[in-house]
């Protein structure tokens, strides 16, 4: 069988401020810059769908994926409503939203397309999608990020992806919108004074940037419960982007990566970084968690071994 | 001028689904019923609600998270619609509503004495979030009262239960000074549910509710552990054990809500009404409120 044709990935930060306000600083407008390459990588490449996961959509039931044609809106941050407003007219592959949606039901996964007029597009999505695609140019889709998901259900949704991608006949281009830490300051600063929160989150992002800078994004994927402990507000159950990100790019380490920027958004660590399918592999690392095909939902364990 | 007053605190969950179940004219999405116990609690509640004299509802939503500090709508007047990320399939509303943006930002002002960081939203395109819209309807059909929404900052994600505790119970402090230096009638609403464990599955119609129930026990345990102590007039205690209880039913008392609202009103030691308790995909929702006048006060259930 034929493998799907994922052309490249970006891993890239959910905040507003590379749109809205990248003169603020001189990150925001390296962000900003590399945001612009990845544009001029996508325009060039022979890609047809561009699929994004972000980690500031969050859901309850299941997976929701995006299959309104041309979504509409006029966006605003919840934190950042002060850099003005995020207008979009979004173009989707509605075909690719069923087919993703199908093979997440096929894997056991509960899922759901979305198709209401004035649906709230996040933050992270519609700062991707604007910077990205800004002229619709390539159809793009949409997954949510379950709140209550954690390793194995998100390794299944990546694999679910990656089998519409491949009935589908698609060349895609896989975006993750996500931190590297996620720890913002809790007051109001001077934008051209910003920095990552505290030196161990510097620490860990720039360790995790060497990862992706030498193509083992399995090996950051293995990584993902220690990222989370370490750097990871306990907002959400687990650091999900890497498992999905992997997952859905073939579980390997063989990339060749580029990190573009890595700068301070108001204290959390945003990086822009691209990962292309190359033919070698690194990495020293062995892992014994298992690799799962298929969700089966909770184990019910707790009505068992009961006396 | 006299002096302001709180004339009565709600406890108000916000689930979509009672919002959905009603089929209000604003709603485009239509159903055959559901969630009645917690409906009708909303209904006695918004009753006693039309019997009072108030100037503006005060609401703290849990779903307008804030990181940088506490932020308060700044707008006279917001028309949209909104559409529940999580539930689009039964809440996509379209509302019209005023806000007192005078008590916004002297609360805004007097909370940043108190050394809160703070913000005023003044972006009208910034989308009301369903929280405030599934309180406040449930609470006032009419809507003819302004509203004032404050921002749940999330001292709980970053710090600890703890944390949120204690800069929820200042923030309510600050709120009540606010109240009471602007001369108004107001009417405090903290919009949550208790235990906020959902069910992951929707039953192809939402509103079958031979689908409906809490859970786990475990939940509904500490769910009436807390509204036993309501009943008992015993606030003080129930935010003292307020981080335990977040942490044991990942409770959407996560956001600061009922903290602030009980420090706003100075932690009752009188008997909460009881409107009405229900599941709604799981959580554990309650309806309650706290009257100051006792010659009001009710027994409900």
């Amino acid at each position: 069988m034929t493998e799907p044709e994922i052309l490249f990935g970006i891993y890239c930060p959910p905040h507003p401020q590379p749109l809205l306000s990248p003169e603020a600083s001189d990150g925001y407008g390296k962000l900003r810059d590399a945001y612009e390459t990845c544009r001029k990588r996508i325009e060039e490449s022979e890609a047809d769908l561009i699929l994004v996961y972000s980690t500031t959509w969050p859901s309850i039931i299941g997976h929701q994926i995006q299959a309104h044609p041309e979504p509409e809106w006029v966006h605003v941050d919840d934190d950042f409503h002060f850099l003005g407003s995020m207008p979009y007219k979004f173009r989707m592959d509605v075909e690719f939203a069923d087919a993703f949606k199908n093979a997440a039901e096929s894997r056991g996964l509960q899922s759901r397309t979305i198709e209401y007029d004035g649906f709230p597009i996040d933050t992270g999505s519609v700062v991707a999608l604007k910077l990205l695609n800004p002229d619709n140019r390539i159809p793009a889709c949409i997954v949510s990020s379950n709140m209550y998901a954690n390793r194995a259900e998100t390794i299944v949704l990546g694999k679910s992806a990656r089998d519409a991608i491949q009935e589908q006949g698609k060349k895609a281009v896989v975006v993750v919108v996500s931190s590297l830490s996620n720890r913002m300051f809790t007051e109001h600063i001077d934008p051209s004074e910003d920095r990552i929160h505290s030196a161990k989150d510097d620490e860990w992002n720039r360790k995790i940037l060497e990862f992706f800078d030498d193509g083992r994004l399995e090996d950051l994927s293995q990584l993902s419960r220690e990222i989370h402990g370490q750097i990871r507000v306990q907002k959400v159950v687990a650091y999900k982007p890497a498992w999905w990100m992997s997952a859905t790019m073939g579980q390997h380490n063989n990339y060749t990566g580029e990190v573009l920027a890595y700068e301070a958004l108001h204290g959390s660590g945003g990086a822009v970084v691209i990962l292309t399918p190359a033919s070698e592999s690194v990495g020293d690392k062995e892992f014994d968690e298992d690799d799962v095909e298929h969700y089966h939902g909770d184990r019910g364990v707790l009505d068992k071994g009961m006396l | 001028m006299a002096k302001g007053e709180i004339v009565l605190g709600c406890l108000a969950p916000h689930p979509p689904h009672v919002v959905y179940a009603e089929n209000p004219e604003q709603n485009e999405a239509f159903s055959e019923g559901g969630w009645e116990t917690l409906r009708w609690g909303y209904n006695r509640l918004a009753r006693k609600l039309k019997t009072i004299d108030y100037d503006a509802m005060v609401i703290f939503t849990p779903h307008w998270q804030t990181y940088i500090g506490t932020h308060f709508l700044g707008l006279p007047e917001f028309k949209s619609k909104s559409v529940d990320p999580v539930f689009p399939n039964i809440f996509r509303f379209n509302y019209d509503i005023s806000v007192d943006v005078d008590l916004a930002e002297k609360m805004c002002e007097v909370a940043g004495e108190f050394g809160i960081v703070t913000k005023m939203m003044r972006n009208p395109d910034f989308r009301i979030d369903y929280g405030t819209i599934t309180s406040c309807h449930m609470l006032n059909p009419d809507w003819d009262k302004p509203l004032v929404t404050i921002s749940s900052n999330r001292n709980a994600h970053y710090y600890s239960a703890e944390v949120m505790n204690e800069q929820a119970s200042a923030l309510g402090e600050a709120c009540a000074r606010a109240i009471e230096e602007s001369g108004k009638k107001v009417v405090l609403i903290s919009s949550h549910s208790l235990s906020h464990r959902h069910f992951v599955t929707e039953s192809p119609l939402p509103e079958d509710m031979s689908r409906e129930h809490i859970y786990n026990h475990s939940q509904y345990v500490w769910d009436m552990k807390l509204v036993d102590l309501m009943r008992s007039g015993k606030m003080r205690e129930v935010i003292d054990i307020m981080p335990e209880f977040t942490e044991q039913t990942i409770a959407e008392t996560e956001g600061g809500g009922l903290t602030w609202m009980m420090a706003a009103m100075r932690y009752p030691n009188y008997p909460a009404e009881i409107y009405g308790y229900q599941s709604v995909i799981g959580t554990g929702n309650l309806i309650a409120a706290w009257d100051p006048m006792e010659a009001t006060r009710e027994i409900v259930l």
